[in-house]
């Protein structure tokens, strides 16, 4: 992969506009729940709120801090990006990955033809792009339908392809949904083909595993909830019920802590006061009374919208066990990271070992990424 | 008054239909989330839950369906069967419907209720619920509320009732406010848990405790050790952490499990959550320790300190102490 080179520099990272930051493009017919997939995932609206979202009209584009920091671009659908008017350089150069949202629920072969056209005009130009294709709504549809849907539009795509003699384009397929956690999971391996390090990273989780006698272990990002790194061998697991219960498990986690941090009156204040504005926000959008769950604060990780604070003075920890005898441990990594391991053995030093080894995976990463 | 009737407490749980009763409901005692409850079809007559808590107490909850057949039968023919015996009475009203529409009716309703409670269980406790607030504008909320509540109390003057509001919604913590408020009255010996939970603080130097009914994990009681940390603290944890350890719970059970126990360590306090009692989970806030001590001696500590608790306030809550 060739996304030019990461700094580990802020200042120079914050100076330069447009520069090596990999760069995320979410193209898609309207109304097809990119601006629904942006908000829930960067910024942790719940899914029936995204009824309230406008249709996007220009292009928008916001920076995400996480290990590396990334743009996410979000182009409407009623632009057309191969008008030759279009500056076609300055909106592919950089990009990573070009994420194509179809609507699953709609007729989509229009769709389809449209991505296809974009990926014939991209791609001889920028061959190194990631073509993430998200069939996308599946919710609304039946166990059956969705294997077929998703069947079907996956052998449009590359049969097109190959008929335009373009064989070698990075062409990936995933079903998504915001309702459900399929969402993250995808957007977890589009970011994870982002950052050259994960090789790296998977590594060492996989010692840390095999040291410490876990049997998974990821790496997450605490605010989006994905994760950008696993252990070689959970890697093929991703999905299923246990992903979702590791995001759950951040939230008590950040939730709890929040509620008895000494400054944190103010904080959790000011959090529920964003939330009441952005939901006046709804109500205006709306010219009516907001329905439904928008006006409050909904849920638990409503308060986890802020995550942890920076100046965190010492990592956050935290165990759970359950029943059958998982326990699932939290610690608090740099840039905002945590690690969510999963053990079933038991062991009375056990605890002890986790934490040294812990502690010893941060310090490695700090090496790597040091703090500015 | 170990009697096997008087373990029994029946709570009525009426309003107009469409108010949220069996959404509540199912909430609290149920483990439905929030979304879940738009499945709910209208509550045809009376449906009947019975709920295991603390001390053998079985709680009786009567769901009565609020359309206008179900309720016109509740005051003629069944009024006995419905009224008599109660502990008591949770009414819910509508916060929108009484903003849009007319509200005489629904007060009409609930004054009746009072009428009945008054003749056939004159002891027992009434708790209002003016519910949907979110579906109020926030800027307009409070106003709304206290208009409501204003005028209830007025109305429900004559009565002579001992009658508690709450305004509530199933969209945040509200909801485990009021119900554990209505749960906590069922307790006869809160006394005795509150004065438990001091000297399990004293002991193990807690900075907060909190006792949680272990399937609604409604807050039953809490105590600080100092008062002035307090203050600074977020007034609503108590019903947060309610609505945040069912959240989880709910997902432990996803994973087709039960949660057991979880110990955080967080910015500048530990908090440890753990099964105290067959009916009761515990929470142990303590200061993080400093940087030369290990969690995992205060872990040892404090899972220790509820371990030995245990017999104790098992005695508590079958009060036999
Ligand atoms: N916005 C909002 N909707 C709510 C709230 N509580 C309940 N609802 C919704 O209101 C609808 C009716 O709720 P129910 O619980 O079935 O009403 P009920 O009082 O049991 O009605 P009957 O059984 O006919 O007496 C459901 O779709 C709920 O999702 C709330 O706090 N806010
Ligand atoms: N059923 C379902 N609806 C979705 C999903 N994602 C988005 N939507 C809805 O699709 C509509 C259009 O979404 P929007 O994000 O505005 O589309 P955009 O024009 O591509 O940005 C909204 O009403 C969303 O609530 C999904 O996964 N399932
Ligand atoms: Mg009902």
């Amino acid at each position: 992969m060739s996304h030019g080179t990461f700094s580990n520099d802020s200042t120079v990272v914050a100076s330069s506009e447009n520069l090596d930051r990999p760069k995320i493009l979410l193209m898609g017919l309207r109304r097809g729940g990119k601006s629904s997939i942006c908000n829930v995932v960067f910024h942790n609206m719940q899914p029936l709120d995204t009824v309230f979202l406008e249709s996007t009209s220009r292009p928008t584009s916001e920076l995400i801090r996480s290990l590396v920091d990334f743009t996410v671009s979000e182009m409407p659908g009623q632009i057309n990006v191969l008008d030759d008017n279009y500056d076609k350089a300055r909106l592919f150069e950089n990009v990573g990955s070009l994420v194509y949202v179809v609507d699953s629920q709609d007729e989509y072969l229009y769709t389809l033809s449209n991505l296809v056209d974009i990926i014939e005009a991209v791609y001889p130009e920028y061959p190194s792009i990631n073509f993430e294709i998200l069939i996308h709504k599946v919710d609304g549809l039946s166990d059956d339908f969705k294997g077929d849907t998703a069947r079907d539009i996956r052998q449009r795509v590359t049969d097109d392809l190959l008929d335009l003699g373009l064989d070698g384009v990075k062409s990936f397929f995933h079903l998504t949904s915001i309702f459900n956690h399929s969402i993250f999971d995808a957007f977890s391996l589009i970011i994870q083909k982002l950052i050259p390090e994960v090789p790296t990273l998977r590594n060492m989780l996989d010692i840390l595993c095999e040291h410490t006698g876990l049997e998974q272990a990821y790496l997450f990002d605490i605010n989006s909830k994905l994760f950008v790194a696993s252990d070689n061998t959970s890697s093929s697991g991703v999905g299923g019920a246990s992903m979702e219960h590791f995001a759950d498990f951040i939230d008590i986690s950040v939730d709890l802590d929040n509620l008895y941090f000494e400054s944190s009156s103010t904080s959790v204040t000011s959090s529920s006061e964003t939330n009441a504005d952005q939901n006046n926000n709804n109500t205006l959008l709306n010219g009516n009374k907001a329905a439904g769950p928008s006006a409050l604060t909904t849920q638990s990780n409503s308060t986890s919208k802020k995550g942890l604070s920076p100046s965190h003075p010492r990592p956050l920890k935290c165990v759970s066990k359950l029943a059958n005898g998982t326990t699932l441990y939290l610690y608090q990594m740099i840039r905002g990271l945590a690690i969510v391991a999963l053990t079933r053995k038991e062991g009375p030093h056990r605890m002890a070992l986790v934490d040294y080894n812990l502690e010893k995976f941060r310090l490695g990463l700090e090496r790597v990424w040091p703090v500015a | 008054m170990a009697g096997g009737n008087s373990n029994r407490k029946k709570l009525l749980l009426m309003g107009r239909s469409g108010s949220g009763k069996s959404s509540m409901r199912s909430i609290i005692f149920s483990n439905y989330s929030a979304f879940d409850t738009r499945r709910l079809g209208a509550t045809i007559d009376v449906e009947h839950s019975h709920v295991r808590f603390l001390g053998g107490m079985t709680i009786n909850l009567w769901d009565c369906g609020g359309q206008d057949v179900f309720i016109d039968n509740y005051f003629s023919t069944q009024r006995d069967n419905i009224f008599r015996l109660a502990e008591v009475l949770i009414y819910v009203f509508d916060v929108e419907a009484w903003k849009k529409g007319d509200p005489k009716k629904d007060i009409d309703t609930y004054l009746n209720c009072l009428r009945h409670l008054k003749e056939y269980s004159p002891a027992s406790k009434v708790f209002v619920l003016a519910h949907k607030l979110d579906l109020i504008n926030s800027t307009d909320r409070e106003e709304t509320y206290n208009g409501i509540v204003n005028k209830l109390v007025e109305l429900s003057a004559p009565y002579e009732m001992d009658i508690s509001y709450f305004g509530t919604t199933i969209w945040d913590e509200s909801l485990y406010k009021a119900w554990s408020n209505i749960v906590c009255e069922l307790i006869p010996n809160m006394g005795v848990f509150q004065k438990q939970l001091k000297n399990f603080a004293e002991i193990s130097d807690a900075k907060e405790i909190v006792l949680f009914e272990k399937t609604t994990f409604l807050v039953i009681s809490h105590v600080a050790l100092n008062g002035e940390s307090e203050e600074e603290l977020d007034p609503k944890r108590f019903e947060k952490i309610s609505n945040i350890i069912k959240t989880y719970k709910q997902s432990c059970n996803k994973m087709r499990s039960q949660f057991s126990w979880l110990a955080l360590h967080g910015a500048n306090c530990s908090a440890y959550i753990d099964t105290l009692t067959t009916n009761t989970y515990i929470m142990v806030v303590m200061p993080r320790v400093d940087e030369e001590h290990t969690e995992e001696g205060q872990n040892a500590l404090i899972m220790g300190n509820i371990r030995s608790a245990r017999d104790w306030f098992e005695k508590v809550e079958l009060m036999e102490v």
